[in-house]
């Protein structure tokens, strides 16, 4: 057996820190002391592997997992599709992308939800799939709406889709927003402004693909997820005192 | 300017938010959708090692439990092995070693059932006590936390264990160590996961 290579030490200036007082939640939320840096050890470098046993083929078509036979969700037909990559921009097959969202009135299908928009009932709001050996993922899908949301008092999510990505090892693990291209939302909202690198912010924004649209049926943007990367032995290193 | 490196930057993590049942748990949203909701089995039937249950709560600041909280837990078998083409000598079939559960609406209690993982190995080859890596999302809370859950009967190998050793004050060490019990002549075990506070739980970079 070999052991799977160390991750790169990850980079914590583009994720948001956890005490973000603009976020309100987070500051009763949030660590105070410093984490403590470990080298990865087997239980980190690796985590479960997912098969397409684990789910079922129409878990990423939204627009048809919940809905009656013959009826579909309203709203703003997507395509959301993209590949999970690793920072040395090597796809990363296999792995398990899970997604949830509001329908396209900005109502989630949750019981603590209580927003006057109304649920959908064609809509259950999640979806989920298994890369392929490029890395690629697809999913059809509503547009979010935006939603109101208690912070202060006029705040509004911009439309997203929340997203899980697994990657190889426990490490790895990420959970993040997709935005939407234009929406002028984005500069405005407390959660997205928890992360401090502008240039990240741009890598949450889904652009637009009319490559990918089917045409009279659905629009498509494109989202890539990059997840951390990992060392390749140029030299076989002996560890001191080894 | 010199040469262009090309490597890309980690996609910046969000929080999980408030709904996050939806896509991982969403039979706890209040609807059913997936044939097979994930990780709720961790063990399988055929695992070998002793049967536990560990619970606890997560809790924040101000000292109340989290009520919106979904961990996951990564562990090994009883053997050391992890369920994982480089993760050791194979395991028993149906055992995943991974789960996933959400703390409970109303009491802001999680529980699992598993079986207590075995000894494993660190980077260096040396041996590392029995332990669980969990990671834990809730609204509020920016990026996903890493921590280690240790077994309070393996005091001896808890006390050589480096990466408990790696932290400095000794009092914060306890943090990570699941109190053991039996309760109808069960071992429970049970880890209180403290945000802030007087006994912050010890978070790792990872
Ligand atoms: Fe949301």
């Amino acid at each position: 057996m070999t052991t799977p290579e160390q991750f790169y030490q990850r980079d914590w200036s583009i994720h948001p820190p956890a005490y973000s007082p603009g976020y309100k939640t987070s500051v009763a939320r949030s660590p105070s002391y410093s984490k403590i840096s470990l080298d990865n050890s087997v239980g980190e470098l690796t985590g479960p592997v997912f098969g397409h046993s684990d789910i079922d083929t129409g878990d990423n078509d939204l627009l048809t997992n919940f809905a009656q036979p013959g009826q579909s969700p309203i709203g703003e037909r997507i395509i959301l599709h993209g590949r999970v990559l690793d920072e040395n921009a090597r796809p990363v097959p296999n792995t398990l992308v899970e997604i949830w969202q509001a329908n396209a009135g900005g109502r989630y299908r949750h019981k603590k939800d209580t927003y006057l928009a109304p649920i959908d009932p064609n809509f259950g709001g999640c979806g989920r799939t298994i890369t392929d050996e490029t890395g690629a993922f697809a999913f059809r899908t509503v547009k979010p709406g935006a939603y109101p949301w208690r912070n202060y008092v006029n705040n509004w999510r911009p439309a997203h889709i929340h997203m899980s990505v697994f990657g190889s090892g426990f490490a790895q693990r990420l959970i993040t927003q997709c935005y939407f291209q234009g929406d002028p939302l984005i500069p405005i909202c407390p959660i997205v402004q928890t992360i401090p690198d502008p240039d990240a912010i741009e890598q949450l924004t889904a652009t637009l693909d009319l490559n990918a649209t089917i045409p009279l049926d659905s629009v498509a943007y494109k989202f890539d997820i990059v997840l951390r990367g990992r060392r390749s032995t140029l030299f076989e290193n002996r560890l001191e005192g080894n | 300017m010199p040469q262009s490196l090309h490597y890309m930057k980690e996609t910046a993590s969000q929080t999980a938010g408030p709904y996050v049942h939806i896509g991982l748990a969403p039979k706890a949203a209040g609807f059913d959708i997936y044939k097979r909701e994930l990780g709720w089995d961790i063990a399988g039937p055929n695992a070998k090692g002793e049967r536990i249950r560990i619970e606890g709560s997560v809790i924040d600041g101000m000292g109340a439990p989290i009520k919106d909280a979904l961990l996951e837990l990564w562990q090994a078998n009883s053997e050391g092995n992890y369920a994982h083409p480089q993760g050791g000598a194979g395991v028993e079939e149906g055992f995943r070693g991974w789960g996933r559960v959400i703390t409970d609406f109303t009491t802001g209690v999680w529980s699992v059932e598993t079986i207590k993982p075995g000894t494993t190995m660190d980077s260096r080859g040396k041996p590392q006590a029995p332990h669980i890596t969990l990671w834990l999302v809730a609204r509020g809370i920016n990026v996903g936390l890493n921590t280690r859950l240790y077994f309070s009967d393996e005091a001896e190998a808890n006390a050589a264990d480096t990466v408990l050793n790696m932290i400095e004050w000794e009092n914060r060490r306890a943090t990570l160590i699941a109190q053991r019990s039996l309760r109808d002549s069960k071992p429970v075990y049970r880890f209180d996961i403290r945000l802030q506070g007087e006994a912050e739980t010890v978070f790792f970079d990872i």
